[in-house]
């Protein structure tokens, strides 16, 4: 299959690459990893006339700890969140989802910064970040913004990020102690989407008391979810399995999923209630390691 | 019609200068521009794992990779696996075990468990299997391609 022809730019700064963006208008679109836009545009779904590879943009490879924040550059590959050190030591709710996304050689080329701007609400990273709050930075001809997370996805395909905008760091903030997380992700075959996917962030007191708790749904939705209901009902219970139970219950009824050949939307509901408790399981054991 | 870009790629210790249409994949730069047919076309959707191919020593999809993005990189294809004519490990494992019937995805698989190898020289069964993951093959139910990959790793320990 090949796409339509288009002309190819690979800009040296952020700033070249937000004037191409604004030169070429909607025909423009930024190349990142490729591994969702290179398969959308061989089906010709995309057409792009103008691609901006900003593969080779520097400094936006980084994971790192500063200001209260993990920092995630926009072009680190899902990849390099797998050998990283701090993400194996330490946010293993990321470390459970880049794993889960597609396979080996796609993790080589895929972007966090990609997985989240595509707005594809079957992507893995959104509910993770949902569930972490994090805050997009996405940098523009004036200059840098800060979005937050629940207000990125509007629809499917479309976030708030503008057309001429790039998204060049995911933020989160450092979970105190007593926090956990992790993502489960149901699906038919490595590769394959999510039929449902389910992650949960939540940070503990020493009594077992929940101080805060973060739900995200991966592919129940026409954008990922955050289930606000099931979080805010977790605070201040005491994480039990009946409290467990009763907050899978109230995520299962926020999912808004469609039958589709993943399977019908009354099985996806009752997966979301399935995922939910174990993944606030394996939160909690976390949690308190 | 595009502009077409001048692109320099090393491909298996060889430099390859060529004009090419940005929209030419990786994979269709590999087999039709330079002839190296051993790299296989297999899905086109990025599922099957046959056209993978070392790009700077990571297994990508060259179904997946436009020839201008990997500008200045270095490839590696199942034709620069052997040295001098000997067979590589893998080669020779697949070939002991019985690690093929078909052949057709034989190229990717060995592409990506030379990327296993190099990251992780002692890989335990299950690092073979998660290592092959985005590789699929409908004839051996992968049993013989987990035993080619620790015979070659035993070979190269």
């Amino acid at each position: 299959m090949i796409p339509q022809s288009f002309e190819y730019f690979r800009p040296r700064s952020v700033s070249e690459a937000i004037a191409l963006l604004q030169e070429h208008g909607d025909g423009a679109k930024i190349l990142s990893g490729g591994q969702s836009l290179i398969p959308m545009m061989k089906i010709r779904l995309a057409r792009p006339e103008f691609i901006i590879d900003i593969n080779r943009l520097p400094d936006l490879h980084y994971i790192k700890e500063e200001g209260g924040f993990l920092k995630i550059g926009g072009l680190t590959r899902e990849a390099d969140l797998e050998t990283s050190s701090l993400i194996r030591s330490k946010y293993f709710i990321i470390l459970d989802t880049a794993a889960s996304i597609a396979d080996p050689q796609v993790r080589n080329m895929a972007t966090v910064g990609g997985n989240l701007a595509h707005g594809d609400p079957a992507n893995d990273h959104p509910a993770t970040m949902l569930a972490l709050e994090a805050e997009i930075v996405a940098v523009g001809q004036h200059g840098e913004r800060i979005i937050p997370i629940k207000d990125f996805f509007l629809s499917i395909f479309t976030t708030a990020l503008e057309h001429s905008e790039i998204l060049t760091e995911i933020r989160i903030p450092i979970p105190p102690s007593g926090s956990g997380g992790s993502y489960f992700k149901l699906e038919r075959k490595v590769g394959d989407f999510a039929t449902v996917g389910v992650a949960a962030q939540v940070t503990v007191d020493g009594a077992g008391v929940c101080r805060r708790a973060g739900i995200g749904l991966t592919n129940v939705g026409a954008t990922p979810i955050k289930a606000t209901r099931a979080e805010g009902f977790l605070v201040g219970k005491t994480m039990d399995k009946q409290q467990i139970d009763r907050a899978a219950q109230l995520a299962a009824e926020e999912a808004q999923p469609s039958s589709d050949l993943r399977g019908p939307a009354e099985y996806k509901v009752s997966m979301v209630r399935e995922l939910t408790k174990r993944a606030l399981l394996r939160a909690c054991e976390r949690a308190v390691r | 019609m595009a502009t077409k870009k001048h692109v320099c790629l090393k491909v298996n210790g060889s430099d390859h200068d060529a004009e090419i249409e940005p929209r030419l994949l990786l994979v269709h730069f590999i087999r039709e521009v330079l002839t190296l047919t051993g790299t296989h076309v297999g899905c086109d959707t990025t599922n099957c794992g046959a056209c993978t191919v070392l790009l700077d020593g990571r297994a990508v999809k060259s179904c997946t990779v436009f020839a201008v993005q990997a500008d200045g990189c270095e490839i590696r294809t199942i034709e620069g696996v052997a040295n001098n004519g000997k067979l590589h490990p893998l080669q020779e494992g697949f070939k002991e075990e019985h690690g093929l019937q078909c052949g057709f995805c034989t190229p990717g698989m060995i592409m990506s468990a030379c990327a296993l190898l190099e990251k992780n020289p002692h890989p335990s069964e299950q690092d073979i299997r998660w290592g092959i993951s985005g590789n699929m093959c409908r004839c051996t139910g992968y049993q013989n391609i987990v035993k080619a990959v620790q015979y070659a790793a035993n070979k190269m320990a």
